[in-house]
């Protein structure tokens, strides 16, 4: 026992407070806010108890902003403001989204995502969704009664880099600081598994409303490990509501129709359709701008007949999935449902015949991704003790590759490779001469570059001259946790005279983001700088401890000499950490990161020599 | 630096015990995860982060049979040459052209079933082989050319993955 307690990973650290941390899922329908408190995932209710904010954003005139049930409200009667679905545009640019004619926004096309007009402006998906996670933030505040900072945001797990991208700035733009990016099958697997105490291969099939995921993960004590991931992105109740939309303007003979009637029809169109789950038919009566009746009845019969296909269609996924974890329908235990179209019985019943056993339908499949979320948040702000967190093993969704002679996409990081994950190639120049080498960044599974998502283009410049295939360009992806990438270019021939690093950006740079964030502040000025001085000030904080801990549990891994120089460097920071210079508090940070990098390398490697000793000893226990 | 085998405590062979390297992955992420340093700095958030990208590609290379095997075959001197060396036994090719063949006439889930089957236990065959060669006879040399020949397979088994899909 006692020399168990020696191999014990040695990340004991000081009691600290516990931290506030939220999770979130924010949805294309439906969004929720959760956190652990006293143990337990709970979701957070708004003032009048509800626990579901509606994803739905309307932009007034005078510059409010309405967001949940009372822009639903107003969808019909002021539709080209209020913004539903937003989450579809993330990351997107016009071209990429199907059904675009039948939105009912001014788009305006702008290189990488498309942004929409509305009468307090032009609106980018980022800051649609950033309104949302404000209203979140702040009904955590308002529950928990403290500042909040720390959030996990759920994204749906076939999200590509540029729609991830979109998600964490939009936490940025909501004044939260986004400890990560969690796939929302991850999360209700997390939710479930421990809920259930689940043990083996599970399956989580999450049909929301703009979006699929199908993921497979190997569940066993403290280890939540993703094998494959697939789905579409593209893919949702949405597309339901669109099938029943259609049959409505056939049926009734309906000419174009203006914005209004459309999101009037779309509205009770998926009230049909959520209706026809309990009842064996729906009745839908509109009556149109242009004196129209609607009047039309359609049984559940049809509704399968015409939305067929849609079903169908998640099914190539779940194949490909399996077949990419390499495991057969009958390795599954069990198939968790999740999102509010799973409750479509011929949902149930297509998954129930592909996996040949019955969905699992004991968790609410509207709380499920946010409860997992919030458990999450709960381990990464370190509020567990070691022993009863977990480890969470994740992996990349599509492969990222690089655009080669004749437009093909050569792949340099194959989905499902588990993140953080980082492959390098080697180019050479082609020409005598060459002082400059361009890239094109790519992501998805298709030979041709055109078939792929574009993430990024950028050169490498300042290549010494030299004979064509004597400079060598190494260029390196790395993906971190959060699933999201950045490239770096080096010349290797001489001593790395050239080098660039990118992260793709999607049209918006930090700069735009700064924009936003001053113009969301534009009404008190001085918002901003208080802003920025909390956030140094936190920072500081967390930095401190954090440097507190490690010395405490690794202090060991310093010469006395190298101890003293982290303290000077501490106690620096900790003489400007409560001033309002915030520039002060940056640097005196960025002084204490560098004093303290060696260390970090230190403690990794005596991390894998404790964790290897502790096997040894464990199994001569055994 | 350690290779990948001593990353993981063990000793480098072919024929290896995937149970043991799980549980050693296992181990060594739950201590150096970036999960475990999201509230740390940046310097310990990026050597975390770094640290678990090298685990993290160490463990792929153990896992996959044909990785493993040239990871080994480099360790010690010898160059798979899968690009340059493409020259294969006769009765070897033979079998391939018939098994691509097959590939080609399968229209049916089932037929690419039993087509899977049989390319996968070809390839348990080879590994066997390799495992004596690299582990027992040393014989790198000899190795590299049934790696060469697990490469094969290997392609072919993911074309065989791909041809499901349009099989559906
Ligand atoms: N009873 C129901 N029957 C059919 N569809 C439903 C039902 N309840 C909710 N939905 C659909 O579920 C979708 C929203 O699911 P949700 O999981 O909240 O989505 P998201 O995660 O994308 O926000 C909508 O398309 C909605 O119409
Ligand atoms: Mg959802």
């Amino acid at each position: 026992m006692a020399l168990l307690q020696i191999a014990e990973p040695g990340l004991s650290t000081a009691p600290h407070e516990r931290r506030l941390a939220v999770g979130i899922d924010l949805g294309t329908t439906n969004s929720l806010i959760a956190t652990v408190r006293s143990g337990a995932a709970a979701v957070l209710p708004d003032a009048r108890g509800r626990p579901l904010l509606p994803s739905i954003v309307r932009y007034l005139a005078d510059g409010r902003v309405e967001v949940g049930y009372a822009a639903e409200a107003r969808q019909s009667e002021d539709p080209k403001n209020t913004i539903v679905s937003a989450k579809r545009y993330m990351g997107r640019a016009l071209k990429d989204v199907a059904h675009a004619e039948h939105a009912p926004y001014d788009f305006v096309d702008a290189p990488g995502m498309l942004q929409i007009r509305t009468v307090a402006g032009v609106k980018s998906p980022v800051e649609v969704s950033a309104e949302i996670l404000k209203v979140l933030h702040a009904r955590a505040e308002a529950s928990l009664g403290d500042k909040l900072a720390d959030a996990v945001i759920t994204v749906p797990a076939y999200f590509d880099d540029a729609q991830r991208q979109a998600t964490k700035d939009a936490g940025r733009l909501a004044g939260l600081n986004v400890l990560r990016l969690l796939n929302e099958p991850t999360a209700a697997a997390i939710a479930y598994g421990l809920d259930n105490a689940a043990e083996g291969t599970y399956a989580v099939y999450d049909l929301g409303g703009g979006t699929f995921d199908i993921s497979i993960l190997k569940l066993s004590k403290g280890v939540f490990e993703v094998v494959a991931t697939s789905g579409d992105s593209a893919l949702g109740g949405d597309d339901f509501d669109h099938r029943v939309f259609c049959w409505v303007a056939e049926e009734a003979k309906l000419a174009p129709l203006c914005a209004g009637d459309m999101r009037l029809l779309l509205v009770k169109s998926r009230e049909a359709k959520e209706s026809l789950t309990t009842h064996s038919e729906a009745r839908i009566t509109a009556k149109l701008s242009t004196g129209e009746f609607v009047d039309l009845v359609l049984d559940s019969e049809t509704f399968c007949r015409i939305t067929h296909h849609l079903v169908q269609k998640t099914l190539a996924p779940m194949r490909k999935a399996l077949r990419d974890a390499q495991l057969g329908v009958d390795d599954v235990k069990g198939v968790v449902m999740v999102g509010g179209s799973t409750r479509m019985p011929q949902i149930q019943h297509a998954v129930g015949e592909f996996f040949r056993r019955d969905p699992l339908n004991n968790l609410d499949p509207d709380k499920v991704v946010a409860l997992g979320a919030a458990m999450q948040a709960d381990v990464l702000a370190g509020n567990k003790p070691a022993g009863e967190d977990w480890l969470l093993l994740d992996v990349i969704p599509l492969s990222l590759g690089i655009e080669t002679m004749g437009g093909l996409a050569e792949k340099i990081i194959p989905r499902n490779s588990t993140i953080p994950v980082a492959r390098a190639q080697e180019f050479t120049t082609f020409k005598d001469g060459q002082t400059g080498m361009s890239f094109h960044v790519v992501q998805g599974e298709r030979e041709l570059v055109s078939d792929c998502r574009s993430l990024a283009r950028f050169e490498l410049k300042g290549i010494p001259p030299m004979a064509a295939g004597a400079g060598r360009v190494r260029v390196m992806f790395q993906v971190d946790a959060d699933g999201l990438l950045s490239v770096a270019a080096e010349e290797r021939t001489t001593n790395a005279q050239a080098s660039v690093t990118v992260k793709p950006s999607y049209g918006l740079g930090d700069t735009d983001i700064e924009r936003m964030l001053r113009d969301s502040f534009e009404h008190a000025k001085d918002d901003m700088h208080a802003r920025a001085r909390h956030e140094a000030r936190v920072d500081a904080q967390r930095l401190l401890e954090a440097v507190r801990t490690a010395l405490n549990a690794d202090g060991a891994l310093l010469s006395a000499a190298e101890r003293e120089e982290i303290e000077r460097q501490a106690a620096a920071l900790a003489a400007v950490a409560g001033s309002n210079e915030h520039r002060a508090i940056r640097q005196a940070s960025e002084a204490l990161n560098r004093a303290t990098e060696e260390f970090a390398g230190r403690r990794m490697d005596a991390g894998v020599r404790r964790a290897l000793a502790g096997r040894k000893i464990a199994s001569l226990d055994l | 630096m350690k290779n990948h085998f001593e990353l993981f405590g063990l000793t480098p062979a072919f024929a290896l015990e995937i149970e043991s390297l799980e549980r050693s992955y296992r181990e060594i992420q739950s201590q150096i995860h970036p999960d475990r340093y999201a509230q740390a700095g940046d310097a310990e958030r990026r050597a975390s982060m770094q640290w678990t990208t090298r685990v993290n590609q160490a463990y792929r290379t153990l896992k996959s049979p044909v990785q493993r095997a040239r990871y080994l075959l480099e360790m010690n001197g010898v160059d798979v040459e899968f690009e340059t060396n493409t020259q294969m036994p006769t009765d070897f090719l033979i079998k391939q052209l018939e098994l691509r063949e097959a590939l080609d006439a399968a229209k049916q889930p089932e037929a690419l079933d039993r087509l899977q089957a049989e390319v996968r236990a070809q390839k348990a065959l080879l590994e066997q082989g390799i495992a004596r060669l690299v582990d027992a006879q040393k014989d790198y040399a000899a190795a590299a050319g049934e790696v060469r020949k697990l490469m094969f397979l290997d392609k072919l088994d993911a074309e065989i993955d791909l041809a499901y899909e349009e099989a559906h």
